[in-house]
């Protein structure tokens, strides 16, 4: 099968889709023909299209959110992109008040088809304010749909069903996984939201990450096996619906669990998934759950600092070796 | 004309309801009520459609009255019943109705414009000739939502119309302690759109003004801000006396109540006699009743309803 990057995979989905449905349109700061976005997904869609279906805006995050909103509500199906995942935070009353109340406010009156697209977190050393996680603070917003995509074939599969569903999904693509290769089919396909994967098979720990950290854990996964450690690593895929079955079952099978995600510890994704293990599959646990996340500070500039903060290969290995003997 | 005075006096009529009902423990929450600025609604949604848009307020009973919605529905809702417009999940702050167009109240002040944007756009990428009409107060005029909302809206030739309804009071804070222009509508020259001040308590200047920001928009030619200077009659919700406000200042405002002024009018030019005057106002208050009777015989939704609705 054919190897694509992420990246690629994106801008098939949003290319395809715009295609197939000429109520999809693109809009956010510099992603027509002048950019292309700041990490180049939407390459080549504004030559296609046209700059009224890829739409430059000022840079005014509520007035992105705000009028794909309003947009989604009267009979399109917008694809915004907020440039990094950080400035979330200035759109938050259009994303988290608005877009994902208004259907239940209005007591199902209308639907919300709306994509957020967000380049987001850490690795490329530019600072605390272009390289947070943010994922949990979405999953605390009912009405909103979460996608945690690893893989190109998962990006393209996850894009498409978040273009054609009818409720607001925050799209978050990680900015080092861009030029990650993976098979992707040539033909039609999508991915259904709220079904998990297992990435790799294993019988003595589940490794649940998402995002960058599937990568990480399937590294250290690749390390365990040589250490006689035998680890399944199982991708959520989407957090908002999240495929909790699949994360009990992995559990039941291994009796041990390690959560590698890159936000804030904190109340964060790990807590959230090792609370529902906690309630709902206690009895299956040989030993206590482990999370690997960010140590709940900002993300440092200078490389010692920001590698340091970030859960890798080696901090996942050690994670584990402290439940499984 | 005679429609736009039946449609003000609905308002009057249930607003006036609505206050009684809560005195009465059968509204739960709060109520921030339109009494007093009943031209500005009646008078921009007499140039609307049934199909163009309009967003609204916290303050919305009468905006969704004016574009047509139905009393019982609205009543019920403010009640929070099953058969309110939202089926009792939003109540007096979030009425909407998305056949008429309505498109809903956020009670987040000043969220509601650049959603009105973005129906704008919406209109302008689907090539229907709607219109959306967008209501917000003066204190939404400091939010960053109005500045970043307004802008793309001409920046990109938007069918929207701004209607900012100044009554002068954002909860307690007057307009002139917290902005140093006295209107709202100078700040139309910033995003290079017409801007007008108008006597939000003369329905026909109001009407006036929104046909031609209506037809403007319509045309294609892009946003009109409207500033509309009224007054609301009460506090600024339920528990509030308003004794912020000077008294000569509320009975200055109060000898202009929009509804004696139009119906003075209207008899003045014989659009209007006595006879029919006292029918329309009689139709009004049976229009009413009946709402809140039918609010008040139905029931409340199911509690686990409360889970229903959150996705699509």
């Amino acid at each position: 099968m054919r190897q694509i990057t992420i990246r690629e995979a994106l801008r098939e989905a949003l290319r395809e889709e715009m295609l197939r449905d000429k109520t999809v349109f693109i809009l956010g700061e510099d992603v027509g023909q002048y950019w292309h976005g700041a990490f180049g997904v939407t390459k080549g869609l504004a030559e296609e299209f046209g700059d009224e279906r890829v739409r430059d805006t000022p840079i005014s995050e509520s007035a992105i959110i705000g009028t794909a909103t309003g947009a989604a509500i009267t009979g399109m199906r917008p694809v915004a992109e907020i440039m990094f995942g950080d400035l979330s935070a200035l759109a938050m009353d259009q994303i988290a008040n608005q877009a994902a109340k208004l259907r239940y406010m209005f007591g199902g009156q209308t639907k919300v088809p709306l994509v957020i697209r967000m380049p987001f977190g850490a690795g490329v050393n530019i600072a605390a304010h272009h390289s947070q996680s943010l994922e949990a603070w979405f999953m605390h917003a009912p009405g909103l749909w979460v996608a945690v995509a690893s893989t190109p074939y998962d990006a393209k599969g996850l894009l498409k069903t978040a273009i054609r569903g009818d409720n607001p999904v925050m799209f978050f693509e990680h900015k080092l996984l861009y030029p990650v290769k993976g098979a992707v089919p040539e033909e039609e396909f999508t991915v259904p939201f709220g079904v998990a994967e297992v990435k790799r098979e294993g019988e003595d720990v589940t490794i649940v990450a998402t995002l960058y950290m599937v990568h990480k854990a399937l590294a250290a996964a690749e390390e365990l096996a040589k250490q006689g450690i035998s680890a399944e690593v199982v991708d959520p895929r989407t957090l908002v619906p999240l495929d909790k079955q699949a994360i009990i079952n992995s559990v039941k099978k291994t009796g041990r669990l390690v959560i590698v995600t890159e936000d804030c510890k904190t109340a964060g994704v790990s807590a959230e998934i090792a609370a529902i293990v906690a309630e709902e599959a206690l009895d299956y646990l040989d030993a206590p759950i482990r999370r690997v996340a960010e140590p709940d500070t900002p993300i440092p500039f200078s490389p010692p600092l920001e590698q340091f903060v970030l859960p890798n290969e080696k901090s996942i290995v050690k994670a584990v070796r402290e439940i499984v003997s | 004309m005679v429609e736009m005075y039946q449609k003000m006096l609905e308002i009057r009529y249930f607003e006036e309801k609505v206050f009684e009902l809560y005195g009465q423990n059968l509204v739960p929450g709060t109520i921030h009520l339109y009494a007093g600025q009943e031209a500005v609604a009646v008078g921009v949604c007499a140039n609307l459609r049934k199909d163009d848009y309009i967003t609204s307020t916290h303050r919305g009973h009468g905006h969704c009255i004016a574009k047509g919605g139905q009393l019982g529905k609205i009543m019920a809702e403010i009640l929070g019943k099953k058969t309110g417009y939202c089926k009792g999940k939003g109540g007096s702050m979030h009425i909407a109705d998305f056949s008429l167009g309505m498109l809903g109240a956020t009670a987040v002040v000043g969220a509601g414009i650049p959603i009105a944007a973005g129906a704008g756009l919406s209109i302008k990428l689907r090539g229907t000739s709607q219109v959306v009409a967008c209501f917000f107060g003066e204190g939404a005029s400091n939010q960053g939502t109005f500045h970043e909302g307004i802008n793309v809206a001409s920046v990109w030739t938007l069918p929207v119309v701004f209607v900012c309804e100044n009554n002068l009071y954002a909860m307690g804070t007057r307009q002139s302690r917290v902005m140093a222009v006295e209107n709202v509508a100078d700040r139309a020259v910033a995003y290079g759109i017409p801007g007008a001040v108008v006597d939000g308590n003369d329905v026909i200047a109001v009407y006036e003004a929104a046909h031609e920001a209506v037809k403007r928009a319509r045309e294609g030619k892009g946003p009109t801000l409207i500033e509309c200077k009224t007054y609301r009659h009460k506090g600024h919700s339920r528990v509030d006396p308003a004794t912020y406000r000077p008294k000569e200042e509320v009975e200055e405002w109060l000898k202009k109540d929009p509804i004696p002024r139009f119906k003075k009018k209207l008899l003045e030019q014989k659009v209007l006699t006595e006879t029919v005057a006292n029918k329309i106002e009689k139709d009004a208050i049976a229009a009413v009743e009946g709402a809140v009777k039918f609010a008040l015989e139905s029931p409340y939704p199911a509690p686990e309803e409360a889970l229903e609705d959150v996705y699509a």
